[in-house]
Formats: structure tokens, sequence, C-alpha cells
């Protein structure tokens, strides 16, 4: 049998090995941090400080403002500066958020009680992972929570761990694996327990073959089985990564749950252990901090709200000269800022500091029919035709061929001989209807 | 201040562009042009240069001139019409028919279309049937390689009588009468695996264009032996140029796989029944082109099935 993997996909130079040899480190206290009311999917958290007033580290400054929200907890022990709007990285544009001066040292507010995950019964550990404001740090920054509440007659049977990493560059989840390889079992037998299934897969691209060892290893007779998957762009979305292990087929519109899976991310994975285990709701993350115009790659345990500007400088700083853009996340899907001074999200993975020389211009031709970006696109749309459609204006004759299913992977763009911008036309063609619909799907 | 690009997704490309692939094509062409030229003699050159040289200057004038794109730099796209229109062509037709074939081909076909990527028809093979029809002489007279005495084709033998066919040999290397790029089997065969390689090809066209000939020519002659051999069909006149070369033409071809197959299909079909009941005997080119109108419709009818797409009685 072959490796685990999905139809079409492409091959982007993996570059990994610019920062996955650097252990995680944690960064120095940030000075000041921006968390964002917004710091996840959904209706954005109510704050519950006032300027001026005093935080410790990790104490709740925001509450979930609805079923799809989050708690938001204080990354550093100081003091309230102002709640103003700030450049949101994912939005685009500014946003409000909870600005904290550091002052001294941290003082932690823990979560109690703090005990093994076993003690914990299924719904205490929903709760604890909704009250430390645990989301997908996969990058989409759904609620944790709700994913682990599936409506009663959605029976789940498998949980799937998405250790994939397929972003180029980011390094984050694989050093997780290498590091915390006990912690991240303990935390994936916790969500095991919470959705009271037997099983979980854990699939690795079988570019990081010293995780997969080290998963095998520690994984051994816990009822968890780590698949090994194809080296393949994008293996770690959703429904392909679904596909590749079970074979199962999420149908169109559908989640998951459907096919009786939760999948979470390995960083996820691992917030929820620390939560449980340790009582830290969730105020940092790992970043990989890299890209060929950084110095220094590395991978850090950031402060959610810390400055991109903070992180670059513990990678030495940007090669000014060569560089050309810096995006939040992976090249693939992530998203490039105007400047560096934007804090981190949850969901901020990477800072990917991208050279001119990586990114040389690409001449632009019309579209010649070659069927390329059809033969990539994982979701076997036709990204040429919802291309048209979607610049001509034609959203229902774009919704009737799928445009709704596109799940903005990039793959078209990246392979097309042209250079139209597929996704971004189609991801736009997305939004307009959505809104011309008024918010539906 | 660093000035930082700020620009959508992926922020990755590939190096792949549209020049790469038309270079790919005419590398392609390089065995079966060369021949052309051992085979036919300098004339052929000529032809061929002619033809290229002029596709890409009509391109040139339309696109910075009458298009005013003042930044157009020429893709080889043209070049790539003007070659496969040479390759098309009798030995007897002179060069300034080479160039009005060219000026049809792009002129018209091409960019009263709307330019790359927006016409229907295979412009080069437009070149050629108008040639056709304005020097129907000198495009259906034919020559014998190296001696260049006139003669008739393996199909105009077939559908006519009179003379010997040749040796399935001599049809498989190129030793045969026929158009500058048609003859040599083997060598468009070279140039195909090189675009199979290169990915550079839809595969089930050729696959089901041929394939569909064969079965069509196998069962007639099985029937009455006059008809000619499957090899006969395959190797003679301009089919597997047509087939790996021209049919294939990303612009104008289908490109889901059951639209290729269906396409493929269509083109072997009527080129046989062209060869057997038409007034030409040869039917390669006009097949190609019928079926390049019904690519619209085979896409809208073939549109594959998405990942987890319910059909049907959902």
């Amino acid at each position: 049998m072959g490796l685990l993997t999905f139809k079409g996909g492409v091959h982007p130079p993996e570059r990994k090995e610019l920062s996955e040899h650097r252990a995680l480190e944690k960064t120095p206290l940030p000075e000041i941090v921006y968390v964002f009311l917004a710091n996840h999917a959904g209706i954005p958290a109510k704050p519950l400080v006032e300027v001026g007033e005093k935080v410790l580290t990790g104490q709740k400054i925001g509450e979930a403002a609805g079923f799809i929200s989050a708690n938001l907890h204080s990354p550093v022990t100081g003091v309230v500066k102002e709640i103003t709007k700030v450049y949101h990285p994912v939005l685009g544009k500014p946003d409000n958020a909870i600005v904290i001066e550091r002052q001294g040292e941290d003082s932690w507010q823990l979560l109690e009680p703090q005990k093994p995950y076993e003690k914990f019964e299924p719904q205490e550990i929903i709760e604890r992972i909704k009250e430390a404001g645990i989301v997908g740090l996969g990058g989409a920054m759904f609620p944790t929570n709700v994913k682990l509440t599936p409506p009663k007659e959605k029976k789940i049977d498998l949980l799937i761990i998405n250790g994939a990493e397929c972003e180029p560059y980011l390094t984050v989840d694989y050093r997780l694996m290498l590091e915390k390889s006990k912690e991240l079992v303990r935390g994936i037998r916790a969500l095991m327990k919470a959705l009271g299934v037997t099983k979980a897969i854990i699939g690795i691209e079988n570019n990081k073959p010293k995780a997969i060892d080290e998963m095998k290893r520690v994984s051994k007779g816990t009822g968890i089985e780590v698949a090994t998957l194809k080296t393949k762009y994008p293996q770690g979305a959703e429904k392909q990564l679904i596909y590749a292990i079970t074979k199962r087929i999420i149908p169109s519109g559908g989640l998951p749950m459907d096919v009786g899976v939760v999948v979470q991310n390995v960083g996820t994975a691992y917030a929820v252990y620390e939560a449980l285990e340790e009582g830290k709701p969730l105020v940092e993350r790992a970043v990989s901090i890299t890209g060929e115009a950084v110095q220094e790659p590395v991978n850090v345990i950031a402060r959610i709200g810390t400055l991109a500007s903070e992180l670059i400088k513990l990678a030495g700083g940007i090669r000014e000269e060569e560089v050309d853009r810096v995006v939040f996340g992976g090249p693939m899907m992530g998203i490039a800022v105007p400047r560096v001074d934007i804090p981190i999200v949850k969901g901020t993975s990477g800072i990917t500091v991208m050279p001119k020389e990586v990114i040389p211009p690409k001449e632009s031709y019309p579209c010649i029919r070659c069927g390329s970006c059809f033969m990539a696109c994982p979701m076997n749309l036709q990204p040429f035709a919802l291309n048209l459609y979607a610049t001509n204006r034609l959203y229902d004759k774009a919704v009737e061929i799928g445009l709704m299913d596109c799940i903005e992977c990039g793959s078209c763009s990246y392979i097309c001989p042209a250079n139209i911008d597929l996704v971004k036309n189609i991801k736009l063609a997305k939004k307009v209807y959505r809104t011309l619909k008024g918010g539906k799907r | 201040m660093m000035k930082l690009t700020v620009v959508a997704a992926p922020h990755l490309r590939s190096k792949d562009n549209v020049r790469k692939v038309m270079i790919d094509v005419l590398i392609a062409l390089i065995p079966a042009s060369v021949a052309a030229v051992v085979l036919f003699g300098m004339q052929a050159l000529l032809l061929i240069v002619v033809s290229m040289v002029s596709a890409e200057l009509i391109e040139l004038f339309i696109m910075r001139v009458l298009r005013e794109k003042k930044d157009f730099k020429p893709d080889f796209s043209a070049s790539v019409t003007g070659l496969l229109l040479a390759l098309n062509l009798s030995l007897a037709v002179s060069w300034w028919q080479a160039v009005i074939g060219a000026v049809v081909a792009i002129g018209i076909a091409k960019h009263v279309f709307g330019g790359l990527g927006k016409n229907f028809w295979n412009p080069a093979l437009i070149g050629r049937v108008f040639l056709l029809m304005s020097f129907p002489v000198q495009m259906t007279t034919w020559f014998k390689p190296f001696d260049l005495e006139t003669t008739a084709t393996p199909m105009a033998i077939l559908k006519e009588g009179g003379g010997s066919l040749p040796s399935l040999k001599d049809m498989f290397i190129g030793t045969i009468p026929g158009s500058l790029g048609e003859v040599s089997a083997l060598l468009l065969l070279i140039g195909f695996v090189y675009l199979v390689l290169r990915g550079r090809i839809k595969l089930l066209i050729p696959l089901s264009y041929v394939g569909s000939v064969a079965l069509i020519s196998w069962i007639f002659y099985t029937v009455n032996s006059s008809y000619g051999s499957p090899l006969y069909h395959i190797l003679g006149g301009g089919l597997m140029l047509g087939a790996l070369f021209m049919a294939t033409d990303m612009v104008t071809s289908p490109m889901s796989p059951l639209g290729q197959l269906i396409f493929g299909t269509g083109c072997g079909f009527i080129t046989m029944i062209i060869r057997y009941f038409g007034g030409y005997p040869e039917g390669v080119s006009f097949s190609i082109l019928i079926m390049n109108s019904f690519v619209p419709l085979i896409d809208m009818a073939t549109r594959p099935r998405r990942f987890g797409e319910v059909r049907g009685n959902a």
C-alpha cells in the first residue's frame, strides 16, 4: 500500500530545513501585548477589564459572547493601558484590542483544580477547554469546546490529530511532536475522553520521520495510532486529511462530524494538556519565526499579543535589503502584512519573512486552458471556470459549480502557468455571495 | 522604513509559465521539423521559417498596434501556430502562400476571438484549411522524399487506388510522401514522449483519438480489406501529427478526463467517416475543427464530480 493521501494538490518547496532543527524556546516576556477581542472565529469576546486595572498572567480579561466565541486571558502581569483599535493580522484592518503593559515578572492566576486528565469527567474536560479559551491553533481559531460538543444525532467514533503541517516553512507542530510528545499524548487522551471515542489517529507527513518515530514510541498502548501521510499540499486540510486517513468523504457543505470524525491540531492538543494538568489558560503558543529574509530562523513559545517585530528580533532581525514581504502564517495560506508592529493572535503559527529571490516577479498571461488548476484542486473543482464566473459577477453560476466548496488552499494559483490570481478572485466571490445572501451560507 | 509587499496568498508560485509551455511544444516538434528538412530539402526549411516568423510578426503587430498593449512580449504561442501550420503544408506551397496561411491563422482564427486562450478553433488548422480551399492544387500535390518526384500519398492510394502502398516500415520512419511534418510517426512520437514527460499534454485525447481510429479501421478492414489496415490509417496521412499535436492544443480542447475521451473519440470517428465516405482522402483537419466547436458543450456536460458532491437523488 502506498502512502495515505488525497487526489490533486501541489508540491511547493518545503523549506522546513530553515527552522526544523531549532528547539522551542520561550521568548522574553513582552513589554506590551495587544489582545484582540476577536482572537477566535465567531463573535468577539466581551472585555471584563477596564483601563487602569491591574491584571495577572492568565487572568480572564474577556468573556465568550456567544456559542461560537471564546474567553480571553491576560498574557502578562501588568496594567490595562487602553482598549483601542489595532491592526488585526487576519481581518486586515484595525480592530478592538485590550492593550496591557507588563509590570514585573509573571504572577499567574491558574485554573483550578490541576490534576491528571484521568481524574476529569468528560464534561469537565470540555468545560475546562472552554474556560481556558482554547481555539483551533492550526489557524482557523474555531473554539475547541464547540467542536467537542456535536449535536446528539452525530455519532463520533474517531479523533484525528492533525500533525501534517503541510504549509511550507512552518515547523511548530513538528517541534511540539518531538519535544512535548508525552504531554501531547495526554492531551490527545483527554480529547478522546471528552468525545467518548476509543481511537485516535495522528496524521504526520513523511517528511517528518523523527516526529513519526517519536509519536509512535510514546503512543504505544494508548489507543492512539500514527498514520504516515504523503508529503503534499494541502495534506493538512481537514477534508483531505480525513479522506487520506479514513477514505471517508465529507459531503459538500458538511463538517467532519457528518462522517463521525473530529479533527484537532497538534498545538491544540498540547494546549488542552496544559489547561487540564497545569491549569494554564491559552496565553501562549508555539510560533515559527522563519523565512530566508530573517537572520536566523527560530521556533519560539510566544505570548499571545506580542508584536511580530519583537519576535522577528529573536530571529536576528530582518535582512532589510532582501525582504519582500512578511507573512502571518505560512506562504500558501498566510496573510501578508503591511508592517511588522502587528500583534500575533491565537491562530498565528508562524511569521514567514520572505525575500525577493523566493518570489520573483511572474509574468501574467491569459488562461490557456491547460487544466493545471483543475488537476491541482483537492476539491476537484474547476478553478478556471470559477474564476471566470467570479470575475464576471455570475455568483449564482459559480455556486452551481461549487464556489462554496472551495477550501481556499491556493493550489490553483500556485500552479497556474498564466499566473492568474485564481484563489484570490474565488475567495472574494465567496465573500460577496455570502454578503448578498444576508450572511447565510 | 521597509517597504513590504501586501498581496493575496499564496506567496509561493510555481516557476512554470505560459512561455515555457510554448517552448516545450516547440522542442517537442524539433525532431519532426528536422526530418522535414532532411526529407524535403531547403524549401521545407524556408516554409517553416517564413510561417513562424510571419505568425510572430502579425501577432506582435496586433498586440502592440491594434490592441495597444505596448509592453507585449512574444510568448511563442504564435511560433507554435506557425510551426504547426508549416508542418501541415505540402512542399508545393510557395512562401507567400505560407504567409497568407499564418496571417489567417493568427489574425483571424486567433485574434478575432480575443487572442491567446479565447479562440474556439485551432488556428493552425484554420490556416491550413484556408490554404487548402484557396490553393487546392499546391496543397494536394505531394512529393516523394529525397528525389522529390510528385506522387500520391498513402491516403490517396487507399481512397482512389492506383500505385502501391509504401511499406509499414517506411511509414513509421517517415520516408513517404505527405505534408512536411506528418510523415514520420517515429519522430512525432519522440516529441510526444517529451511532452508527456514534461506533463504538457492532455494524454487522453491522443489515446482515444488513435484508439478509435484503430478500432473503426479494424472493423472496416475485417469486413472488407480494401478499406486498408488499421496500421495504414494510423501511420498514414496527418493522423499522428493531428492526434499528438493538433487535437491536444490546450486552448481548443476539453479539460476533464471524460471530456478528453469524448473529444478524442469524436475526432477519430469523424476522421474515419471523411476518409471512407468524404470528398477528401484525408479528414484529420476537419475532424479536429468540428470537434473544437463542441468543446464548450463537452466542458459543460462533463463537469467532474466535486469532492464530496452529492448528485442525483439526494
